[in-house]
């Protein structure tokens, strides 16, 4: 490593130079998974930090029913669809105040306008993103795919409670659908 | 590898290549390769430089005139493509080719069928990319940053654009790892890596960060591809994926990439200006240092270019101050250059013009990538020509400036003739006033809120967006002289001797110019006297 090989023993230096090459191509094989573990750890990072406003899910029967009535927070809702699926889709009620700690229900209208079977898949993103670490559902249609007959319309239900501990500074959040295609992706 | 040593055994009779034009293509030899990146990045220098004239004359007043917007769209985002993988990058490889074995002593490079594939790859890599003009669909249009999901919009090309970036991936990585067994193994008896020039320095680390940055940026557009095509979702909101996460994975490449395009740019600087100044390289160990951190916080500065994407204010000030502290080893050494020129005795050839051009005018982009790191303020720039302005300071008149400088510090010694000195200083001025009339204006573009990637703009941006626009006629234009330079004095000129400039310290300026086919067959015996003047 040091100074140079010998000159006069060609195949030495050339096997020191093969190691060294050797070696630096585990280095790189090494930075390509890397590349591919920065996807579980990016997730992993949004669950903790609750960046990307993922929104936690709870069991109904896991909340002590203790309600802060103190609080008032506005929620509000919005629903987008993707540009390749042919629905309507938009929540009933625009806005609700809530309490933290107390379960609410609302519901999103959705209706197929396409001439056939339709399946879609909801996602959900709460803004500020802060707040998504406080936001769990109890039951919401985007849990699963959801399978329209054509011209089929019907109201889903979400259920959620935002949690006591919601950051004092927050008085308003956001809870946003997109729907999207879910048997066409790219 | 043992054959091609046997190889070279044989050359050792006649000391010269093989006649005729299968010579270029079976080469091993460092300066043929050298000599082929060098004309592969001159070529593709002006086929980006041919999209850069026209994205300027679109530019040139409000409205659509030349391009329809989906054209434009392929311009800016080919002429980056081209710009910093098929100009900036193979020019630098090409000049560590020239130059590492004959800066450290050694015969060749160290693993030279492998260097002669590095290269060879880069014209099917750039062939694949620029075909897609011809594709149904054209060329990629979503921005060299490739974000999805726009650039999946993109049809047929973006299978091809993938592929190039993985083959000139895998030409880079290759390089890469060829100039670093060099340096750590070829170096001849004496030559420390304390006394190594700052060139060699700097492209040691340089090859560093593209081994660990390359194989990410592979990885990205990998994922890109099966998203495309089979079915993941990486970036793919509806199967639970992320589009933010591709800036992520990205900019994990895409910022060490920006520091692989200027490292070896510092290191050609290093070598010029003490020559000039006929002084030793003020702080060649703080040079030495400041490299090496630069190269180590680039890896923790990326999102700072995502500063607008919704992040918590702990990751804004994270990077805002990794960022800034990126300023600190930067100005070490420009202080450096600086310090090295003060009462130095200087002369002003034509290199050393190219030399303190680089070293002003990249601190202005420097300084304006410092106001861009402030986070509050980057939401006002973002995605404004102020960063345009910005990188341009730092990659035309930093990266591209050192390499022009570097090609006439070192072509005199390549050719063994000198060229001619009153045209080189024509070029000098012509370049550097017209550069700035083409890029100082942008800033002003950016402040007044001028989005950058568009053809058409508001008709109160016309008048800079004019003189920006004849100022890149004109820097373009003069890159012709550069042409007729080179190859006036590759056919002919004054001849040289063997340490060309009165002031050049280092091993390669022991040797005749132009060197012998072969050199170094027998290492020579380093001093400290010959390594720092
Ligand atoms: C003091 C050193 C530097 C600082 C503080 C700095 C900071 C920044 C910041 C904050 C941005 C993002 C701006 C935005 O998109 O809103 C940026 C963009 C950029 N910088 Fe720098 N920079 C520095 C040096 C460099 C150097 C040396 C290079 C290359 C040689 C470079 C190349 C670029 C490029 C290419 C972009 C734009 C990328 C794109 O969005 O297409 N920068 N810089
Ligand atoms: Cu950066």
């Amino acid at each position: 490593m040091m100074t140079a090989a010998p000159r006069s023993d060609r195949t030495t230096a050339a096997r020191a130079n093969r190691r060294t090459a050797g070696r630096l191509a585990v280095v790189v094989l090494a930075m390509f998974g890397f590349g591919y573990a920065l996807v579980p750890l990016y997730d992993v990072l949004c669950e903790i930090t609750g960046l990307g406003g993922r929104t936690g899910v709870v069991a109904a029967n896991a909340l002590d029913g203790e309600v802060d009535t103190s609080r008032t927070i506005k929620v509000q809702f919005l629903g987008t669809v993707s540009s390749r699926l042919p629905w309507e889709f938009h929540p009933t009620v625009a806005s609700m105040e809530v309490h933290p700690g107390q379960v609410y229900e609302t519901t999103y209208f959705a209706k197929n306008l396409s001439p056939a079977a339709t399946i879609g898949q909801a996602r959900p993103s709460v803004a500020p993103s802060i707040a998504s670490l406080h936001f769990n559902k109890t039951e919401c249609f985007c849990f699963v795919e959801q399978e329209f007959a054509p011209g089929e319309a019907r109201d889903m239900p979400v259920r959620f409670v935002l949690s006591r501990d919601l950051p004092a500074e927050i008085s308003t959040v956001t809870l946003s659908y997109t729907f999207f295609n879910s048997r066409q992706t790219g | 590898m043992s054959t091609s040593y046997a190889a070279h055994a044989d050359d050792h009779h006649h000391h010269g290549p093989d006649p005729g034009l299968l010579r270029w293509v079976f080469t091993t030899n460092h300066k043929d390769i050298g000599t082929l990146y060098l004309w592969f990045a001159l070529i593709m220098f002006f086929v980006g430089g041919f999209l850069a004239m026209g994205i300027r004359a679109e530019l040139f007043k409000p409205g659509l005139q030349l391009l329809d917007p989906h054209l434009f769209n392929q311009f800016t985002t080919m002429h980056a493509l081209i710009m910093i993988f098929g100009a900036i990058m193979p020019a630098f490889v090409g000049f560590a080719n020239w130059l590492v074995p004959m800066m450290v002593g050694a015969p060749d490079m160290a693993l030279p069928r492998l260097n002669n594939w590095s290269f060879w790859l880069l014209p099917f890599a750039f062939t694949l990319l620029i075909g897609t003009f011809f594709l149904p669909g054209g060329a990629p249009a979503a921005g060299w940053t490739m974000y999805p999901p726009l650039v999946l919009q993109g049809g047929a090309n973006v299978a091809f654009m993938i592929f190039a970036v993985h083959i000139m991936g895998i030409s880079s990585i290759m390089g890469a790892i060829n100039i670093i067994v060099t340096i750590l193994n070829m170096r001849a008896p004496g030559m420390t890596l304390l006394r190594m020039p700052l060139f060699v320095w700097t492209w040691l680390i340089t090859a560093f960060l593209l081994i660990a940055a390359m194989p990410v940026l592979a990885g990205a557009v990998t994922m890109l591809l099966t998203d495309k095509f089979f079915g993941t979702s990486f970036f793919n909101a509806a199967g639970g994926g992320d589009p933010v996460m591709f800036q992520h994975v990205f900019w994990f490449f895409g910022h060490p990439e920006v520091y692989i395009l200027i490292l070896p740019a510092f290191g050609i600087i290093s070598q010029i200006i003490p020559t000039f100044a006929r002084k030793p390289l003020f702080g060649y160990e703080s040079m030495v240092y400041a490299t090496a951190s630069i190269a180590f916080i680039s890896f923790i500065v990326w999102a700072h270019h995502m500063f607008t994407v919704g992040m918590p204010l702990s990751g804004e000030l994270f990077f805002m101050y990794t960022t800034m502290l990126i300023a600190v080893p930067t100005g070490v050494k420009v202080f450096n250059w600086i310090a090295t020129m003060w009462r130095g005795s200087m002369t002003f050839e034509t290199p050393m013009l190219w030399a303190i051009a680089f070293v002003v005018l990249f601190t202005i982009g420097g300084f304006s990538g410092l106001m861009l790191a402030i986070t509050p303020v980057d939401f006002q720039y973002h995605d404004t020509y102020f960063v345009v302005a910005h990188f341009h300071y730092v990659l035309v008149t930093g990266a591209i400036f050192a390499i022009i400088g570097g090609v006439y510090y070192w072509l005199p010694k390549w050719t063994g003739h000198m060229y001619d000195e009153t045209l080189g200083k024509w070029h000098f001025w012509i370049s550097t006033i017209s550069v700035n009339v083409l890029f100082f204006p942008q800033h002003f573009l950016g402040l007044a809120g001028m989005p950058r990637r568009i053809p058409d703009y508001a008709v109160q941006f016309t008048d800079w967006n004019m003189v920006s626009s004849i100022g890149g006629f004109v820097f373009g234009l003069s890159q012709l002289m550069f042409l007729y330079i080179v190859v006036q004095t590759i056919r002919g000129g004054e001849k040289v001797t063997e340490r060309v400039w009165e002031g050049a310290h280092g091993l390669e300026w022991t040797l005749a110019s132009p060197p012998p086919y072969h050199t170094f067959e027998e290492p020579p015996h380093v001093t400290e006297a010959e390594a720092h003047g």
